[in-house]
């Protein structure tokens, strides 16, 4: 990767200073170093406001890089190298307390399963004023804006859906409730892992809508992370492939799309279903997997 | 022609008795469903969670015991068997589940998963058994060396194989693939499709189809049925129903589906609950595909 030809350089550099950069971050699981690296040497940008998709298969490694961005690893891995550079500081070198101020606040998670990442005994309208009053806001006032922002992931009937708890709502709502939290105190940057991954089609359209109107409502930048093209196509400004712990491929959405470069991204994309290039790649059957 | 498969008045209604404390109910997860399925076709059921695509699979082979109705299978409605006979007439019919977790059983070798069947059914002796778990197992894509592992120790995509080829055992000559690829990465999922119609090929099997991955079933199925709410709402071959979906719900539904160009115009059709009349009967609308509208 340190080679590239100056258009290279290029696309993979942000034009103006970017939100987040994150360089050479490599992370080990186990500390005998027996295992490869599960995060390699990535290295990319999100810049204010856009969407970076940050795509690839099961242990390619890209949940593991969204986590070590949050500092939210399991305990059995360890960031070997790198830096992750957020507002002009370095996140790995934080204390606990400074990282605690940053997560929620400044950068803020999606999960992908609604029903396990929000808690069963506690009312929606709760679990996002908790959001704001562990950031220093009052607890009137943090009530009085969980409505608001149920409101503004447009739940119908907002103070009564407050009072509820997760299982009182659908698959759809319970994300919708998760983006508000998310959403809360206004992060620029938000990481979204398989957000629609567990919904519906039709659920999936319209939390992708929501997600993109939110989007532009308040500046977001988003880093969104996906084993799907179509939501790729959909949301994404720029595209990181992802593959065995390392980035194989980044540049812009139609570049990435239509004319990959990476042998592993032809395969991939090949291997969707409904793609034009489906019928010039090799026989899938004949491959050993990827 | 007679289809291998035909499906009349499905119903399957789940009650639920009432209590001190709650009302009985009943959910119509299948509510009076028809269809055929020819030899040889694979024929893809879709709808989102909770329409009743699985509970109709599962009907089909009685493993959950319709309601009313009637399924004929090869000209006899098995609805009539006797569990005995239902039993050897599972020969001819098989399931591939959707979860490769939880479908094999984790105490077992994968030899002896896949020679179950024959040993239910009493076919061959201990060698001849071990000597087709080895021959479909390679049918499968597996190694030969493998026979004697336990199923963690296989992935995801040879996991969904191990199933495929218990399936395969007997012979059969109708696979209920239920979302037989969904939990499977793209690369993987490509790979098992490619299996599924190459043993189609092979064996002339007959498949149905279920599965929520819309692009996938426009990609693999000759005709395709839309379920929802327990009911088919409608159905054609795949080519047309992609190309003039003609119901608002799969006109809603395939709006929803996200392109795979960037540039591509996009517009989503909201759903009108009020735009159609649940149970409303099935017209044809185009030469082989009927609308319920």
């Amino acid at each position: 990767m340190s080679e590239k030809t100056p258009s290279e350089k290029a696309r993979s550099e942000p034009a103006a200073a970017p939100l987040l950069e994150v360089r050479h971050l490599t992370v080990q699981f186990g500390t005998d170093g027996r295992l490869p690296p599960a995060v390699n040497d990535v290295s990319f940008f999100v810049a204010p406001g856009e969407t970076l998709g940050l795509v690839g298969e099961s242990g390619s490694g890209k949940s593991v890089t969204a986590f070590s961005i949050l500092r939210l690893l399991p305990p059995a891995a360890r960031i070997v190298s790198g830096e992750i550079r957020f507002e002009g500081r370095d996140l790995l070198q934080l204390d606990q307390r400074d990282m605690q101020a940053v997560r929620g606040a400044r950068i803020s998670l999606i999960f992908q399963e609604p029903m396990t990442a929000l808690n069963p005994v506690m009312r929606a309208g709760e679990q996002i004023a908790e959001a704001l009053y562990v950031h220093g806001h009052g607890r009137a006032e943090a009530r009085r804006r969980a409505v608001e922002l149920l409101d503004a992931v447009h739940i119908p009937d907002p103070d009564r859906r407050a009072r509820e708890y997760p299982h009182q709502l659908s698959g759809g709502m319970r994300q919708r409730v998760m983006i508000a939290i998310a959403l809360a105190c206004t992060p620029p940057l938000v990481i979204a892992d398989e957000p629609t991954t567990a919904l519906d089609v039709t659920i999936q359209a319209q939390i992708l809508d929501l997600l993109r109107e939110l989007q532009a409502r308040f500046n977001l930048a988003l880093l969104l992370i996906t084993h799907d093209f179509g939501v790729i196509a959909e949301m994404a400004d720029r595209v990181a492939v992802m593959h065995k712990g390392r980035i194989v491929e980044q540049g812009a959405v139609r570049q990435i799309l239509r004319a990959p470069v990476d042998p592993y991204t032809q395969r991939l994309l090949a291997a969707v279903p409904g793609i034009a290039r489906a019928a010039t790649a090799p026989s899938p059957a004949a491959g050993k997997g990827f | 022609m007679v289809p291998l498969l035909d499906v009349r008045r499905l119903t399957k209604h789940f009650e639920s008795k009432g209590g001190m404390w709650r009302t009985p109910t009943v959910v119509k997860a299948v509510d009076g469903v028809d269809f055929t399925v020819n030899e040889g076709e694979m024929f893809g059921l879709v709808g989102e969670s909770g329409c009743g695509k699985s509970t109709t699979g599962r009907c089909i082979l009685r493993l959950v015991e319709p309601t009313a109705g009637e399924v004929w299978f090869r000209g006899d409605n098995i609805l009539h068997y006797s569990r005995e006979r239902m039993r050897k007439a599972r020969r001819e019919m098989q399931i591939v589940f959707q979860d490769p977790y939880s479908s094999l059983n984790p105490r077992m070798r994968a030899a002896d998963i896949v020679e179950e069947p024959l040993v239910v059914h009493k076919l061959g002796s201990r060698e001849e058994r071990r000597a087709r778990a080895a021959e479909l197992f390679e049918l499968v894509g597996l190694e030969r060396g493998h026979l004697e592992r336990y199923p963690h120790e296989f992935s995801g995509g040879q996991r969904q194989r191990i199933g495929i080829a218990r399936a395969l055992a007997l012979n059969p000559s109708l696979i209920v693939a239920d979302e037989a690829v969904s939990a499977l990465d793209v690369s993987i999922q490509a790979q098992v499709v490619q299996l599924l119609l190459d043993l189609q090929t092979t064996f002339k099997l007959t498949y149905l189809f279920i599965a929520h991955d819309l692009r996938l079933v426009e990609h693999v199925c000759h005709r395709v049925a839309v379920m929802y709410r327990g009911r088919i709402v409608e159905l054609g071959d795949v080519t047309s129903l992609f190309a003039n979906p003609t119901h608002p719900y799969t006109r809603a539904l395939l709006s929803a589906i996200p392109a795979l160009d960037p540039d591509a115009r996009r517009t989503r059709i909201e759903l009108d609950p009020g735009s159609f009349v649940l149970g409303a009967p099935l017209q044809e609308v185009a030469a082989g595909h009927w609308a319920a509208v």
